[in-house]
């Protein structure tokens, strides 16, 4: 499941990932720009969801990151959550000891993008 | 970790009104094989309570929109509606982009949406549908609408799995003419001109009304029941309303009158000639897999047979009884 977590309204990005891995022969939900913590639970409940993707260009991550970890723990749901756009290299680590399945930059090719999928995928 | 769930335990949460629940039982549905035919054991009776509406339309006509409407004028009525919003796979790859939620984002928390992609084998989705149908229905959930692109066989399947069709059109996507083509006229239950406030939408209506004036001279047309035609907004809700106005009317026609039964025995016919044919498909091609069969298929390919004569090795092999 892909979204748009907040205001930041850059989706070219997270379009082309819906799009690697529907090739790959996913089945990508794609919940678009300027959801909640909350509508991306609820979605993730209805949807069975086995992985969340989430698009950040806009220096949010380190507080919707965790945010996003944090509500689905409330909920109860065990679901590998990746984040994917501009985070800074030093972030990286603070996303990954806080939780967050994996982290994809800019050059990220379609098979990282996927291998990444499959293996925090297959890691539940 | 929390320990796995039984069948049984989920389909007493999903009841309660656990949408996890709910979502989970809906995945292994989708799935199929035992596990799906366990949940349908358990969530048949008494699921057809409820109300079971199609909405199919071309790509573009609005339907995403103009169904979040729709489940919010049935929430404000005191229903607690779900939406299967059916989506295509793509044949080459088998993956799909499912995006009916984006226009569903203001419902998207006070009815269930599921998203649905057709997984482009033969009556997938006539099998998953109805069990995906059931386990909403057992949650309580009415009406289930169930929303999905208005072209070929997926379509057909679909509606078979509904009470009522809705068939959305739009203004300036061609005459009556193409509809006919389209054979969306004798699915519908209710017409929708959706994206009224555009030029054209009085002739689309007049195409509409004359088609179905059609339809009552070559005797096609349900006595009782004339599909209505409703000129909606999405956008701005206009005529929204009167689309569940017309659902409501449609499905007490369909009681009163017996033909709900009609439908439903329909309904079950076709799940069962989808599985049965299913189960067939299979034995024929573990049959066309057989060494017996390979050498024929060799002649056949070589031209040292006929097709005929090739049908006389293989149906021995996939009904003894056959000659």
């Amino acid at each position: 499941m892909l979204a748009k977590l907040g205001l930041d309204g850059h989706d070219r990005g997270i379009k082309v990932v819906a799009r690697m891995l529907r090739d790959a022969g996913m089945e990508v939900i794609y919940l678009g720009l300027r959801q909640s913590t909350d509508s991306i639970v609820a979605a993730a409940e209805q949807e069975d969801a086995d992985a969340i993707g989430l698009s950040m260009h806009n220096a949010g991550h380190l507080t919707l990151g965790p945010a996003m970890l944090a509500a689905l723990d409330d909920a109860g749901l065990d679901i590998p959550v990746v984040i994917g756009g501009i985070v800074p290299e030093p972030d990286v680590a603070v996303l990954t000891r806080a939780g967050v399945a994996a982290v994809l930059g800019p050059g990220a090719s379609a098979e990282e993008v996927v291998a990444t999928v499959r293996r925090v995928v297959g890691r539940r | 970790m929390t320990e796995p769930l039984t069948t049984e335990h989920l389909i007493a949460r999903s009841i309660g009104g656990d949408r996890r629940a709910t979502g989970r039982l809906l995945s292994l549905v989708e799935r199929g094989g035992p596990e799906a035919d366990r949940i349908a054991e358990l969530t048949h009776a008494g699921a057809d309570a409820g109300r079971v509406v199609g909405i199919t339309g071309a790509p573009g006509s609005g339907k995403s929109t103009m169904v979040a409407a729709l489940v919010a004028a049935f929430t404000d009525a005191g229903d607690r509606p779900a939406v299967l919003a059916v989506d295509p796979s793509s044949p080459l790859t088998g993956g799909a982009i499912l995006g009916d939620r984006v226009r569903m984002a203001a419902v998207d928390s006070t009815a269930f949406i599921r998203s649905v992609a057709t997984r482009g084998h033969a009556g997938g989705l006539a099998l998953s549908i109805p069990g995906a149908v059931r386990v909403l229905g057992s949650a309580g959930y009415t009406p289930i609408v169930i929303e999905t692109v208005g072209v070929g066989q997926v379509e057909v399947d679909v509606t078979a799995a509904a009470d009522t069709t809705v068939v959305v059109v739009t203004p300036g996507m061609g005459d009556a003419v193409q509809a006919n083509k389209a054979g969306l006229l004798e699915v519908a239950d209710v017409f929708v001109v959706n994206k009224a406030d555009r030029p054209g939408a009085d002739d689309t209506r007049r195409d509409l009304e004359l088609m179905l004036e059609l339809g009552h001279v070559t005797g096609q047309e349900d006595l009782g029941h004339r599909p209505p035609i409703v000129m909606t907004n999405s956008l701005d809700g206009t005529g929204i309303e009167a689309v569940r106005r017309a659902i409501i009317a449609h499905g007490d026609h369909l009681r009163s009158s017996g033909r709900l039964v009609e439908r439903h025995r329909r309904r079950a016919r076709l799940e069962l000639a989808t599985r049965a044919g299913l189960q067939f498909d299979h034995r024929v091609r573990q049959a066309l897999d057989s060494p017996a069969m390979r050498a024929a298929i060799d002649d056949l390919a070589a031209g040292r047979l006929s097709p005929g004569s090739a049908m006389r090795v293989l149906a021995p092999l996939v009904d003894p009884t056959a000659r």
